[in-house]
């Protein structure tokens, strides 16, 4: 199909009919993001709304996680004054308490490590910046989360 | 500049601003928190050590403003998930957030006893 004779001004060369036609005689308008040949067949897919749907899913689930757990570390039984190693050992004694501080720690650290990265990537203008922001921030969150998930499943009461 | 037909500066961009700032708060103490309970692995005494500094009246009310951060971005939170899902969460948005602050300021204030009482207790004895 050529291009020539039937292309108006602005309006590029894209896969499917001419210009005008008898049935479309208005100038022909290209979608947004029309597919041409030099597209790359695979897109980068959905990142973006799944990181939007975790960040909303996992709210929910960490507005319980993380109250429960103020209500029981800092109001609660006398408070910050009653946690220490044998405080911590009790609860760590259940399976639910576990489940509960693993599954608070991996939210939590996924929501705020996504919520950093929205914010690099709105305020760091380099490319260069960003990318050790993030590289910065990635490692510190991998770090944080094995650490954390080390520490509740090797938990030792008698440790000494 | 006629009136209300702006986001810039509004009940909006505050909300937001204030969900930004606690969420990237948050996240630094979240770091220091599984640190210090890190240390259960390495003795008891040293995390008994570093947990007696978060029993000492500068870091409870450093507590207190932990607990005002969190607050304010969880319930924030479930107003930005309404305004997303809820078909009239985008016209609520602004009697959202005062509700989310009116009850941001009832549970801080239900929460000055039980995160300072042992403070004030240390301060001024009991």
């Amino acid at each position: 199909m050529s291009t020539s004779e039937k292309t108006a001004a602005g309006v590029g060369p894209v896969e499917g009919g001419a210009v005008y036609t008898v049935d479309n005689p208005a100038p022909f308008i290209e979608a947004p993001r029309q597919r041409t040949r030099k597209t790359p067949k695979s897109t980068r897919g959905n990142f973006e709304l799944a990181a939007w749907l975790f960040m909303r899913l996992s709210g929910v689930v960490l507005v319980v996680l993380v109250l429960g757990h103020l209500l029981i570390q800092l109001v609660l039984d006398g408070g910050v004054s009653k946690i220490g190693f044998a405080f911590v050992a009790g609860r760590w004694a259940s399976p639910f308490w576990q489940v509960w501080d693993l599954l608070m720690l991996w939210l939590a650290m996924l929501h705020g490590a996504n919520g950093l990265r929205t914010v690099i990537n709105d305020y760091a203008e380099r490319a260069n910046t960003r990318l050790w922001l993030k590289g910065l921030l990635y490692t510190a969150t991998v770090f944080t989360i094995l650490l954390g998930t080390l520490v509740i499943f090797t938990f030792d009461p008698n440790i000494r | 500049m006629p009136a209300g037909t702006l986001y810039r500066g509004r009940e909006g961009m505050w909300s937001w601003v204030a969900h930004r700032v606690t969420g990237v708060l948050i996240f630094f103490f979240l770091f220091v928190h599984v640190l210090d309970t890190a240390l259960v692995r390495v003795s008891p005494e040293a995390y008994d050590t570093v947990v007696a500094t978060y029993k000492t009246p500068i870091v409870a009310l450093l507590e207190y403003g932990l607990v005002a951060a969190i607050l304010f971005h969880a319930l924030n939170g479930l107003r930005v998930i309404a305004v997303d899902f809820w078909i009239k969460g985008a016209r609520y948005q602004k009697q959202m957030l005062w509700t989310v602050v009116a009850l941001w300021v009832v549970l801080m204030l239900g929460a000055i006893y039980p995160v300072l009482g042992h403070a004030a207790r240390e301060l001024f004895g009991s």
